[in-house]
């Protein structure tokens, strides 16, 4: 990149209108749970999760590790934001945050290996995840290390929120459990009441956030999109 | 005949998208026309069919346990698998780089159009993806790792070329205004999806 690098990342800075530093520092915490969802309102990070969310567990586990990693990566560069120089930060962000997912992936690996098992490359993944890094690009590099760590806690919060969310109900409906236990009751089975299979596929992944997306515009209409 | 039936199942049964989710992002973004989609899938393939079979190299002879034994009998024991993320991606980040540098040369036009989204290849989920399960998949040699690479690639290409066609149509439709753009997009792809799940249990 020769000729853009003296802006900002347009992308990212877009969605965010008012003026943050008139705002509490709270609503960096709590906007991104619903307003300014990373998932359903920035459209960010919806890379690898999503596969992660046929059960639970892994989803909470991993809704952990993005909020380690973001808040980490987030303070680490907002220390960093004078020192990096513009043309190269993309590469340092990406080994900063690299470096943080290797340290989540060996814990995990360590004191979690079932679950670590279960989701596979997509710990791995994080560093891709595209919430890290427009986190790290729109907020980080132009802000003070606390509202740094708030902002990533938060966004990340929030994207593991809708994680869980989702993981909810495709683990309710498709195997009829939660979290590992049995929820529907045997008598539902007896009187015929069959596990909806296909909410364990991939499909239903995407059109459970789609209908999400949906109910939460219907109810918040300044979200939807013009033209 | 295992090339064949590796390059088809990368392509069509382990999507990269509809299977496994990996380039959600761009593939959101990037898919409202169908000019810009072919450019970005295009870049995509080039980039993972570069990279995967550079970190399979990387992964025999440096990072897996054992990998080190061609320097000498004594590094037998040494495993530094768990550097592979940031080699991955050191990688990746260095070949982004080249590409955009050959694009932004021979092809202005189509730098413009991608614009912000070049350098983030770089953080695109299914390159990244496609080298780890490269390492997870555990290849027999850098010819299977290319042609699963190239596959991978192709098979984001194709999607993002679809969802790119079918949302320049849909622009007509009258959609449920909370439903327009980003809702009707994932069930879209979520029905794809389901289209691409026939292809399951072909072997050629």
């Amino acid at each position: 990149m020769s000729k853009k690098t003296n802006k900002p990342l347009v992308l990212f800075v877009a969605k965010e209108k008012e003026p943050l530093f008139s705002k509490k520092n709270r609503a960096l915490l709590t906007d991104p749970l619903d307003d300014n969802n990373p998932i359903t309102v920035q459209v960010l990070g919806i890379c690898s999760a999503l596969a992660i969310t046929v059960q639970l567990e892994p989803a909470i586990v991993m809704t952990i590790s993005v909020i380690a990693v973001m808040g980490a990566s987030n303070v680490i560069v907002s220390l960093l934001r004078n020192l990096i120089p513009n043309r190269i930060r993309i590469i340092v962000q990406l080994v900063v945050v690299a470096s943080m997912v290797i340290l989540v992936d060996q814990i995990l690996r360590a004191y979690a290996y079932d679950v670590s098992k279960q989701l596979s490359i997509f710990i791995g993944l994080i560093i891709t995840n595209c919430i890290v890094m427009g986190r790290l690009e729109a907020f980080a590099l132009g802000n003070g290390v606390w509202k740094s760590l708030l902002d990533g806690v938060g966004n990340a919060a929030g994207y593991g929120f809708m994680l869980i969310l989702v993981a909810f109900f495709r683990e309710l409906f498709g195997s009829g459990k939660l979290y590992g236990y049995q929820i529907i009751p045997e008598s539902f089975y007896e009187m015929g009441y069959v596990n909806n299979g296909f909410m364990l596929l991939s499909p239903m992944a995407l059109i459970t956030v789609g209908v999400i997306i949906w109910l939460q515009r219907a109810r918040n209409r300044k979200l939807i999109e013009k033209g | 005949m295992d090339y064949v039936n590796l390059f088809v199942r990368s392509i069509f049964i382990e999507n990269m998208v509809f299977a496994y989710f990996l380039g959600m992002c761009s593939y959101l973004a990037v898919s409202k026309t169908v000019k810009t989609a072919v450019g970005l899938g295009l870049a995509v393939v080039f980039v993972l069919s570069i990279t995967v079979p550079i970190n399979y190299l990387l992964d025999s002879y440096l990072l897996r346990p054992g990998a080190l034994l061609w320097l000498d009998a004594s590094y037998a024991d040494v495993d530094l698998s768990f550097l592979s993320f940031i080699m991955f991606i050191a990688v990746i980040a260095s070949m982004v780089q080249l590409v955009e540098m050959i694009v932004e040369k021979f092809a202005p036009a189509l730098y413009g159009a991608l614009g912000i989204f070049l350098p983030l290849i770089a953080v695109n989920c299914a390159i990244l993806g496609g080298s780890l399960f490269m390492q997870q998949k555990d290849f027999a040699g850098i010819g299977e790792s290319a042609i699963y690479g190239a596959g991978s690639g192709i098979g984001f290409f194709l999607a993002i070329l679809a969802i790119a066609a079918i949302r320049e149509k849909i622009a007509y439709s009258n959609i449920p205004a909370p439903l327009r753009g980003l809702g009707i997009t994932f069930i879209i792809t979520g029905l794809m999806a389901i289209g691409f799940m026939s292809f399951m249990g072909i072997k050629i």
